[in-house]
């Protein structure tokens, strides 16, 4: 084992799911029309939700502010479209909570154009202006968790970013975005990468690439100029390559320590998706009104690789891929390994929709469940060797605290030991019971 | 566009999964053990076929009466209860009474899975436990190997498989001793090629070696079993009884005969290996192994019995939840 990590470095443990890319990964990106209303939601991001700057009936540009950020931990809110503000109120979200939203009714007779006159000139900006400029651009992370990009580049006094590596692993099965986004804006993600790096003062720039993905790979290569300090590194296919601490641990065999952050290792570590948002904001002026989502699965019609403005409804999404095929039975937002399920087509895209995915009977047929057999297969799949079949035990029997002793706090709920159990025990579901139950504890003491 | 909402399911992710599942993994093992188990019935004939159905009867009928009253139906689905009558069948010796093996098999799943709760929960491997019952309750009959068939038809049923309930446990048989017997009792050998080919003398499944670990690399290949745990065993049991016939090679046994004689091989690839009473962790699996060599290799010289496989495994099925304990894996990044 030692010396074949001699030869490849990797992370431990992990599951190996089929990819199932082939419907989209030669598929270019094309744009989705505009539609009658767009719904932005306040608290898109991890973070405090942002505060609405507008008023109902306010006339707003496409890429014109409608949100300020509510606190550091927060960013701003842009209209994806030129129209009016429509309501502000609360409207229903894929986790079927009702939640602040501002609904805009898109023009039907403006052009779309952007208002924004252009770039901006970077060079110049300090550490501090650069990242208020993120923060004000509404740039989040763009693989799924949609954490303000401002905060990660906010590095406390003392500690140095000496790495800048790009996640372009895309380990979840069924996507494709980030592998489109390297195909053909590899120009963009290289600029956008040298403009992080050069503010955050690091040394190198490294893009980790799943090696189901050669062309990305290829191109990326040969863009890359000679006096550029920039690495393309070639992963294993591994489920979840694409978590940032096994990012990490792959690239440059270090382990973050439980409870601390890449930037403790002198790593920073920002999606292909997000640092080219960070060059379209840097470079033409158009901040985070738009991402690219992946429509796929067995029960999507044409599956397709979009530019979505965001706030579109899920619904007209789909419209525009043909529709759901009669057999679809679950609509899930992100990847099929740690996506969420929604009850509603009426949910918008949000910043953090990395694919929408249409799932039929063969894969929500529940199998019937056995008793654990101790088989160990949960222990193999965990990316932070923890033990799932205990989590599962505990969690069963209602005995939380147990789960915290055993670090249950660690679990990334990435899914592997949910997909590796043999007796189809529903594992990191019934760990993220625990989780929750946990949370509530904490935020109200009896 | 066609309304769907409506019947959108909301069931979390991860949908994707892999393809084994529990009852494919039992049946795995079943599949692994054929080659052996008609081996078996080549060597020893229609009787012993009979031991094994009557074993596996009486575990399937144990089973199917408690998932009754239990009113869970999937137990009976999940093939692991014919499993564990065909193990413990392939334990008992081929003369054995009909009745006694099937008692075995209504011992093995009752007092050894349903009373602890059923599949999962078990602390001893259960075809283990139904044969330490039987070798304590009826002694005589557990080591009294027939001859194998020879020239007789495979149709031949030995008296003593027909003795009738709890009237005859003993029925006198041609018998002698298996090469485990030989070897503790009067230092006889026997070819390692008859250990390995089968054609020797004892319970039914331990008799051909080679055709134990054909099954147990298939069930390698299917990812069905943990290698370290074969692995484990037989390394201590080579190192331990090497070291002792470096001391004195007539009274102890070479390694060789040590791993093909008696019923290691069944019991290192097919029963140590029972996920359920063995560690979870990898370390564990390591010290669980271990464990087992040393204390086959100690019974088998010094204790009482010429076989100890059963008890080394049963030990070390009852140290399992000690050894998962303090073998836990250190977390990520911790």
């Amino acid at each position: 084992m030692n010396t074949l990590r001699l030869l490849r470095r990797n992370f431990d443990h992990g599951v190996h799911p089929a990819h199932l890319k082939q419907q989209t990964e030669d598929l270019s990106i094309q744009r989705v029309p505009f539609v009658s209303h767009y719904v932005m939601p306040l608290g898109q991001h991890i973070g405090v939700p942002c505060k609405s700057v507008v008023e109902v009936g306010e006339r707003v540009e496409r890429g014109q502010l409608i949100a300020k950020p509510g606190g550091f931990v927060s960013t701003a809110l842009h209209s994806p479209v030129t129209g009016t503000i429509n309501e502000i109120g609360d409207f229903r979200g894929a986790d079927g909570q009702f939640a602040p939203a501002i609904q805009i009714a898109a023009d039907p007779y403006a052009t779309q154009q952007l208002g924004s006159s252009g770039g901006i000139d970077w060079q110049p900006l300090s550490l501090e202006e650069f990242i208020g400029a993120v923060q004000m651009a509404g740039i989040v992370g763009m693989g799924g968790a949609a954490f303000p990009s401002h905060v990660k580049f906010s590095v406390p006094d003392g500690i140095k970013i000496r790495h800048l590596l790009i996640n372009g692993a895309e380990c979840e099965p069924y996507l494709t975005n980030d592998h489109r986004l390297m195909v053909e804006r590899p120009e963009d993600l290289l600029l956008g990468a040298e403009i992080v790096r050069q503010k955050l003062g690091a040394e190198e720039t490294i893009i980790g690439v799943e090696e189901n993905k050669p062309e990305a790979i290829e191109i990326l290569g040969q863009h890359i100029q000679p006096e550029q300090s920039v690495r393309v590194v070639p992963m294993q296919v591994k489920y979840p390559q694409g978590a940032e601490k096994m990012l990490i641990k792959t690239v440059f065999d270090k382990e973050v320590p439980a409870g601390q952050l890449p930037r403790d290792v002198e790593v920073c570590v920002n999606n292909v998706g997000t640092i080219v948002a960070i060059a379209d904001y840097f470079l033409r002026g158009v901040p985070s009104i738009e991402r690219i989502v992946t429509v796929s699965g067995p029960g999507a019609s044409y599956p397709a690789n979009l530019i979505v403005p965001l706030g579109t409804p899920v619904r007209e999404v789909l419209r525009f891929c043909g529709g759901l095929k009669d057999e679809t039975r679950e609509v899930i937002m992100g990847g099929p390994m740690m996506g969420r399920p929604t009850a509603s087509l009426d949910v918008p895209v949000l910043k953090g929709t990395s694919g929408i995915l249409a799932f039929t009977d063969a894969e929500t047929a529940r199998p019937q469940e056995y008793p654990c057999i101790r088989c160990g297969r949960c222990l193999e799949a965990c990316p932070y060797f923890l033990n799932p079949s205990r989590f599962a035990r505990l969690a069963r029997a209602r005995m939380y605290d147990e789960m915290e002793q055993y670090s249950v706090m660690d679990c990334v709920e990435c899914g592997c030991c949910t997909f590796a159990c043999p007796s189809h025990i529903p594992i990191v579901q019934l760990i993220r019971t625990g989780k929750d139950a946990l949370r509530a504890s904490k935020e109200q003491p009896e | 566009m066609k309304q769907k909402d409506p019947d959108l399911l909301l069931l979390h992710a991860p949908l994707l999964r892999q393809g084994m599942t529990t009852p494919s993994a039992m049946r795995d093992v079943l599949y692994a053990l054929t080659p052996a188990t008609l081996a078996a019935l080549w060597f020893f004939g229609l009787g012993a076929l009979l031991v094994l159905a009557a074993g596996i009867a009486g575990a399937v009928l144990t089973e199917w009466f408690f998932a009754r009253l239990q009113k869970r139906g999937e137990t009976l689905l999940d093939a692991s209860a014919i499993l564990t009558g065909l193990l413990l069948g392939l334990t008992l010796p081929p003369g054995l009474p009909l009745w006694i093996a099937f008692l075995g098999g209504v011992v093995a799943i009752g007092l050894g899975k349903v009373i602890w709760g059923g599949l999962g929960h078990n602390l001893f491997n259960p075809a283990l436990l139904g044969r330490a019952f039987l070798l304590a309750t009826f002694p005589i009959p557990m080591t009294t190997w027939t001859s194998l068939r020879g020239d007789e038809s495979f149709f031949h049923i030995s008296a003593s498989n027909l003795a009738l309930p709890f009237m005859q446990t003993k029925v006198d048989v041609v018998s002698s001793a298996s090469p485990l017997g030989l070897m503790k009792f009067e230092q006889e050998v026997t070819p390692l090629t008859n250990l390995m080919f089968g054609n020797t003398l004892g319970s039914l499944g331990e008799t051909s070696g080679l055709l134990l670990l054909l099954g147990g690399i298939y069930l390698w290949v299917r990812r069905d079993l943990d290698w370290r745990i074969p692995v484990s065993i037989l390394l201590a049991v080579v190192v331990f009884s090497g070291c002792l016939t470096l001391v004195d090679a007539v009274r102890f046994p070479t390694p060789w005969f040590s791993i093909f004689s008696g019923g290691l091989l069944l019991g290192a690839i097919y029963m140590a290996t029972d996920p359920v009473t063995s560690p979870l962790t990898p370390r564990g699996t390591w010290i669980f192994g271990i464990g087992i060599g040393v204390l086959v290799v100690l019974i088998r010289v010094y204790g009482g019995l010429p076989e100890g496989v059963m008890y080394a495994i049963l030990l070390m099925n009852a140290a399992t939840p000690l050894i998962d304990r303090y073998t836990q894996p250190r977390i990520f990044g911790r």
